[in-house]
């Protein structure tokens, strides 16, 4: 029978909960890298058994792990991001230039034909590439030689590169997000980008529809229809039907459209999901209720799943990389919380229940889905 | 032989339990034990030490015969005691943090 491996980042350590396809019955493995903060991790989508995990603190810094096992042993590989070239400046938040520093790996980006190979987004915002499975990081600096790489600016949890979407049926294509500079997009496999920002508007900006400058939260696109995108923005649910050319807003009902994931069933091209959080000044659900919100529709017309979530006196925040979903035939949607519960829905979200509810503060959730 | 005492995060990713005793050609300066440990345990690159600037990670202390040597410069002479193998340099992890 078919199962699942879901993978969680969290501020004390990373765990793997590991189910068969009925989704009920869980084991949960961990803590692996007791003690640190696991930002990301993430499978190989061409070798199951092949995960990289972002290992960090405050005290000793970057290190980047890799399990050839399914997460049973790791190996440490190389944990040197150096950026290409002499590094540059951006701006600082009092709009001084700021020398680029490493900081951390936000999000790791396996190849979908290569285990070798991997992409990592990191703080201060730049996109790094390995093809020997992590024993060497190679930056690919057209990114931050963007013309309008001087003029990024951090948010307030730091410059990072913390979406990377790779393009299931054009290999030279891919995007990254940035905060707060905001959607970037290759052809000729990272060599030279450009923003693919239009259509965004953000109040907190000085030009509202700038090149630059917006704060991406995150993109999802299903493989089946790479040329549309969707965007949980700051503030804003967007949509591109034309590759990131042009964005729409799609927030429509949403109780409030500030957020952090957005995530596509596997299935369902125009099934996403989002989790609305109250404000950028108050990171918690309306009114104490959790509430994931699928649409059917590609946006604008929103549902409120609720069925198995807290709806009364609920507080925590889902971080922009701990929404997830499998490929099972009933899709599963995952997701982690900064009170340290995994809920799962075996039905697309129609009803939920905790996998664990008290981990550390949840950081990403990723999920494989296993013969 | 110089002797280092780890943080407990670090004995782990080492796989090392209690001191690490390390041989130091020529002087024993900060420098030079560091570059011993981070031979003898690669993956200690970049834990205590920047990998690119060299510089001592902010939140990790150096501390031996009940002085902090933090602020020392890196090719000073450790104390004799530490370089004797008498009394070891403590890497420390500030106390910081939840």
């Amino acid at each position: 029978m078919s199962g699942v491996r879901v993978l969680v980042g969290t501020r004390k350590g990373a765990f793997v909960l590991t189910s068969d396809g009925k989704r009920a019955s869980w084991d949960v493995s961990g803590p692996h890298f007791a003690g640190w903060e696991i930002y990301h991790v993430k499978g190989s989508p061409a070798d199951q058994e092949r995960l990289y995990a972002s290992q960090s603190t405050g005290w000793f810094g970057q290190l980047i792990q890799r399990s050839d096992d399914g997460g049973t042993t790791w190996t440490p590989v190389d944990n040197q991001f150096t950026y290409d070239g002499v590094p540059g400046t951006h701006q600082w938040y009092d709009g001084t230039p700021h020398p680029w520093e490493f900081a951390r790996v936000w999000h790791l980006e396996p190849s979908l034909t290569d285990p070798d190979t991997v992409y990592a987004g990191v703080e201060d915002a730049a996109l790094f590439r390995s093809v020997d499975g992590g024993q060497s990081w190679q930056e690919l600096a057209g990114l931050r030689g963007h013309g309008s790489g001087p003029s990024w600016q951090p948010g307030a949890g730091g410059m990072c590169l913390h979406t990377i979407i790779l393009d299931p049926v054009d290999p030279g294509r891919m995007f990254v997000a940035i905060s707060a500079a905001g959607a970037f997009r290759t052809d000729d496999a990272g060599k030279n980008w450009r923003a693919v920002n239009r259509g965004l508007r953000s109040e907190g900006i000085p030009e509202e529809t700038a090149e630059v400058g917006h704060c991406v939260h995150r993109i999802a696109m299903h493989p089946s229809r790479p040329e549309v995108l969707f965007m949980q923005k700051h503030w804003d649910v967007m949509r591109s039907d034309d590759a990131g050319e042009s964005w729409h807003e799609v927030s429509g009902n949403l109780p409030t459209d500030f957020g952090f994931p957005i995530e596509v069933h596997a299935h369902e091209p125009d099934t996403v999901y989002v989790v609305p959080i109250k404000s950028d000044s108050e990171h918690y659900p309306p009114d104490g209720k959790l509430r994931v919100y699928r649409s059917r529709t590609g946006g604008d017309e929103w549902e409120a799943l609720t069925n198995g979530l807290p709806q009364r006196d609920c507080y925590v925040n889902v971080l922009r990389d701990a929404m997830a979903v499998d490929a099972l035939d009933s899709c599963g949607v995952y997701f982690g919380t900064t009170g340290g519960q995994v809920y799962v829905s075996a039905d697309a979200g129609d009803s939920w229940a905790p996998i664990v509810r008290d981990l550390p503060a949840v950081l990403s959730v990723e999920v494989q889905t296993l013969p | 032989m110089i002797r280092v005492v780890l943080p407990a995060h670090l004995r782990t990713l080492a796989h090392v339990d209690g001191e690490v005793e390390l041989e130091v050609e020529g002087q024993a300066t900060q420098r030079a034990a560091l570059d011993a440990l981070e031979a003898c345990y690669p993956v200690l690159r970049g834990t205590i030490r920047d990998p690119v600037t060299q510089q001592r990670r902010a939140m990790v202390r150096l501390f031996a015969c009940e002085r902090d040597l933090s602020h020392e410069q890196p090719d000073a002479p450790l104390p004799d005691a530490v370089a004797m193998g008498t009394e070891p340099l403590l890497v420390v992890g500030a106390m910081a943090g939840g």
